[in-house]
């Protein structure tokens, strides 16, 4: 199946290892993501609170330039993911809005019409479209004894609640369950993982990632995988601080899921991007999967 | 010969006589109107006073039609019906117009009212004359009821029927009556045993000479129509021969399959495959699930017929299709609970130890799984602190809207039964309280001198993710709690979910089938709110209990016995009077297409198969006029709406159109008028 792709800008820079993870999974599902052309920043999740119809009409831009014969558009991000989603359902339920959106597009030669493309989470075209059989056809090495805290974050089933289930959301984990993951029961899968208040307001921020890291830990998951690429930095860069906050001793690795499913696909480690994490998944790659060691890849 | 029209037009004080110059519509009446004998104004025309003028002038002034100009004819139509009717003159040769909500009313402009209301006045006479005479029919009424459902309300109907001496059949669809009062351990607010105060009811129905109770049985179809109901009803094989059972319970002990029970029970016990509901059962006689029955399933077993003392199991025996006769139908068929895994932030079927509120009633009650304990799941550790949640799925704009109005009331007897039983703390999470009938706020006062706690606020999720070590191990329901303005995580032991009070399933089906309609949350609706709550829009049916909306044991009772009342009142009359504003399709006409038959919204016509002719059934007919409009044949005339008496209605409203000439009448005056007014 063809989709456009939007890779938003967290994958070009701290999140490579989701863009490198996505490419070579969809590629591995012959699902092909065509990325749009000249795509610009979504504006993540300050640009909205301050003025909504230049929001909109930034993030309506990437819409615009979707391919006409293209009708689905995939994002990883979940915060470009909600940010495409929210903008065409505002133009759809407030016209005026949209013709003002419209307006500006045209300024630049463009126009969106609203309902005409259906965003999607790549998580979402994974289990939905290409489903169970399929995944469980690819997996060459199963993720037997690995235990994986699936952790959503927000932005995918809130406040959208067409793609699974707001409060206690499966979809996840059942893929996990297909690739032969040990799913670990995590209560905390959807909880915030504080978002930007790392830069607003620090110790509020470290508690909210404090109680996802607990939640997993107390529970001995070997590793938490997420499909956001602000969960994975605030869980993962952050740890360090939160172990000093709090006098705790976290060692979680925090990956993203396509990085797993890729393992489970039989792609090499180095080519998911694994090493780029800062709470090394090493050794749980090394121990739990028997895989080669990772030779030492630059940080980026 | 020309007809005697007399006119009557009223001041109603000066609700009309304000706005309108009353006088003045009178005399022009007179001047202008043809075959105008009598016209006159008075100031309350529905006053006694008022019908005498009207039936001295049909005597003296030997009037064939009346006219009177006044309010609404919902209000008086029948009125001055009567009053025609008892001076000799046929009620249907009277003619309302309504100068008052549509005239004097909705404008202050004095000429325009006036106007508006001649011509109300002339449209209302030029019909009139051509009315014709018509008279009601009647039906007699069939002494015997049908109740469908034999919950506490369905019980009330019953017996209130059965004790006047009318027979009942009671319908219920599960193995025995009792409903979900059957289920309870208290009641609310004295504290009854449920059982203790219902299975004296449920005894008189078994034994009852009047009543024929028809268990493990369902509602297939009903045809007909007030007073003369058939019915048709399943009763579904029991594979039990119920007059040779004693109910000495030996099958249910020994059968080897063990299940659990969804119903009764509400998944939180077992029965087996052959069982009688609980140890109270009317009638005793047991059933066998064929679902989970060895023999149904693999034909293996038999053991419940070897050892059944009185030789009374029988794999044979078949459904049977009872046919009935009565003369109205009551719908008592109750709820069902709300299923919480809808709300999976509360964990129910996630969390072992969520309960819903039915699971705690089977939990507390004595013959219940745990023997009356109140138990974690591992069924042997006492809580040290219970949570209840209110509102599960209610006042839920994503669930029910609706308020359950028993949640709040069995919440306190929760805390009442967990206080007495225990030694943990409850903490009740609610958004009100509401415990407005006789008794309930004094028993509410009394929970909080036993101590029970009180959060107000809706509970955000019951976790089991500890986010402290004295969280860790337990339960922790997260609330804002409003009146402290602080969020709150109050770890406890065991959570209760006070779920909504919901329609069954098969609510809409079963209203169908009676001809009866369900509102928008799935209640079945009512005729009147506020004035008619048992009786429906379809004569005959009636409903009772929960199945018209969320209500406690003392509301249910009130409405059984409500619309039993209904019910005796009409086989005590013995006779029903069909209105002859009806329908009539000429069969000479009639080329047999059948639109009609699917447009009734009464579903009142019925096809003769034989002479391919449609044909309506004055008993359910209403009159809409809905199949008189669609027939592509003309075929169909409603009786007091014919095509002559709706254009001499129009042509008199035309009044100020009338043509001078041969020139065509136009309509511009007419809404000239309305607009200027409006």
């Amino acid at each position: 199946m063809k989709c456009a792709y939007y890779p938003g800008c967290s994958l070009e820079s701290s999140s490579a290892a989701y863009d490198v993870s996505v490419r070579e999974v969809a590629d591995m599902l012959r699902i092909e993501l065509l990325e749009i052309d000249d795509w610009n920043c979504c504006g993540a999740t300050e640009y909205f609170s301050q003025d909504e119809l230049t929001a909109a009409a930034v993030v309506a831009r990437n819409l615009a330039l979707v391919d006409p014969e293209l009708d689905q558009l995939v994002a990883p991000c979940a915060a470009c993911y909600l940010n495409l989603k929210k903008t065409d359902h505002l133009m759809a339920e407030n016209p005026k809005l949209g013709e003002k959106v419209n307006q500006a597009l045209a300024a630049g030669g463009l126009h969106h019409r609203p309902g005409r493309i259906r965003v999607r989470h790549l998580l979402d075209v994974i289990h939905t479209d290409v489903g169970e059989a399929a995944v469980r056809d690819k997996v060459v090495r199963p993720l037997s004894g690995v235990r994986v805290a699936p952790y959503y974050g927000c932005q995918v089933v809130r406040p959208f609640t067409d793609f699974d289930n707001p409060e206690y959301p499966m979809k996840l984990d059942e893929l996990f369950t297909w690739l032969g993951a040990e799913v670990v029961d995590y209560p905390a899968k959807a909880y915030c993982c504080g978002g930007h208040m790392t830069q607003i307001s620090e110790s509020q921020a470290f508690e909210l990632i404090r109680r996802l890291l607990q939640c997993a830990a107390s529970r001995n998951a070997d590793l938490i995988a997420c499909m956001c690429p602000m969960c994975q930095l605030n869980l993962d860069a952050y740890q360090g601080q939160v172990n000093s906050h709090f006098r705790s001793d976290f060692r979680l690795p925090i990956v993203f899921f396509t990085q797993l499913v890729g393992v489970a696909f039989g792609i090499e480690a180095k080519r998911l991007g694994f090493g780029k994490e800062i709470v090394p998944a090493e050794t749980v790659i090394r121990d739990r999967l028997g895989l080669p060691e990772l030779s030492s890849v630059p940080q980026t | 010969m020309a007809e005697r029209v007399g006119i009557y037009v009223c001041h109603c004080g000066s609700n009309i006589a304000g706005t309108v110059d009353v006088e003045d519509v009178v005399r022009w009446a007179g001047e202008n109107i043809e075959d105008v004998a009598v016209s006159r104004d008075y100031k309350f025309m529905c006053s006694s006073l008022g019908q005498q003028i009207i039936e001295e002038d049909i005597k003296t002034q030997g009037l064939s039609r009346v006219v009177v100009a006044a309010c609404s004819p919902l209000l008086h139509e029948k009125t001055f019906r009567r009053a025609c009717a008892s001076a000799g003159l046929n009620p249907y040769l009277f003619q309302m117009a309504n100068i008052r909500e549509q005239v004097s009313w909705v404008t202050a402009d004095k000429a325009a009212a006036t106007q508006k209301a001649k011509l109300s006045v002339v449209a209302a006479a030029q019909r009139s004359k051509h009315q014709q005479p018509l008279q009601p029919s009647h039906v007699s009424v069939n002494p015997a009821t049908l109740v469908v459902g034999g919950g506490i309300a369905g019980i009330q109907a019953t017996l209130e029927l059965a004790d006047a001496g009318y027979h009942v059949y009671l319908v219920e669809r599960e193995p025995s009556i009792g409903g979900h009062m059957a289920q309870f351990d208290k009641t609310f607010p004295t504290l009854d045993c449920s059982a203790c105060i219902l299975t004296p009811k449920m005894s008189e129905v078994g034994q009852h000479e009047h009543v024929t109770l028809l268990t493990y049985s369902e509602l297939e179809e009903v045809s007909g129509s007030v007073g003369n109901f058939k019915v048709k009803v399943r009763k579904r094989a029991r594979h039990v021969k119920e007059d040779a059972c004693n109910g000495c319970g030996v099958c249910s002990q020994k059968c080897p399959k063990k299940l659990i029970d969804d119903a009764f029970e509400a998944g939180f016990g077992q029965r087996k495959a052959i069982y009688t509901p609980f140890p109270q059962a009317v009638p005793r006689t047991p059933v066998i699930d064929t679902d989970a029955c060895v023999w149904f399933q693999r034909q293996k077993c038999r053991v419940c017929e070897k050892l059944c003392p009185a030789g009374a199991i029988d794999f044979e025996q078949q459904d049977q299709i009872v046919e009935l006769e009565v003369g109205n139908i009551i719908l008592a068929t109750g709820w069902k609970f709300f299923d919480c895994t809808k709300l999976p932030q509360y964990g129910y079927r996630r969390l072992p130890n969520v309960y819903t509120a039915m699971e705690f009633e089977r939990m507390c009650n004595a013959a219940g799984p745990t023997g009356g304990k109140i138990v974690l799941r591992d069924g042997k550790t006492e809580p040290e602190s219970v949570a209840i949640i209110h509102c599960v799925g209610s006042r839920d704009s994503q669930h029910h809207s609706y308020c359950s109005n028993v949640c709040c009331m069995a919440a306190l007897k929760f805390g009442h039964l967990v206080l007495e039983k225990t030694h943990a703390d409850v903490y009740s999470f609610y958004i009100d309280l509401r415990t407005s009938h006789k008794d309930y706020e004094e028993f509410y006062q009394r929970l909080l001198g036993e101590g029970m706690h009180f959060v107000r606020g809706k509970v955000a999720e019951v976790t089991n993710a500890d986010r402290m070590p004295l969280e860790t191990g337990k339960l922790v329901v997260q609330a804002e709690d409003t009146l402290l303005g602080k969020q709150r995580r109050v770890p406890v032991d065991m959570v209760i979910l006070m779920g909504a009070l919901e329609p069954q399933a098969d609510a809409t089906e079963v209203g169908r089938t009676c001809g009866i309609a369900c509102g928008a949350a799935g209640w079945f609706t009512e005729r009147h709110p506020k004035l008619d709550p048992v009786a429906t829009m379809t004569d005959g049916i009636f409903v009772a209990g929960v199945c018209q909306g969320p209500k406690d044991i003392p509301a249910s009772v009130a409405q059984g016995a409500a619309a039993a009342a209904r019910v005796a009142g009409m086989i005590a009359k013995g006779t029903v009077t069909i209105e002859p504003i009806t329908a009539s399709v000429d069969e000479e006409k009639c080329s047999g297409c059948r639109i009609c038959n699917a447009l009734c919204p009464y579903s009142a016509i019925e096809f003769d198969e034989e002479k391919t002719v449609s044909r309506v059934n004055l008993a359910l007919c209403k009159g809409c006029g809905t199949c008189v409009a669609a027939c592509p044949a003309g075929a169909i005339t409603g009786a007091h709406f014919t095509d002559d008496q709706i254009l001499a209605e129009i042509e008199g409203a035309l009044w100020d159109a009338r043509p001078s000439g041969n020139e065509h009448p136009a309509a511009p005056a007419l809404v000239q008028c309305t607009v200027d007014s409006g």
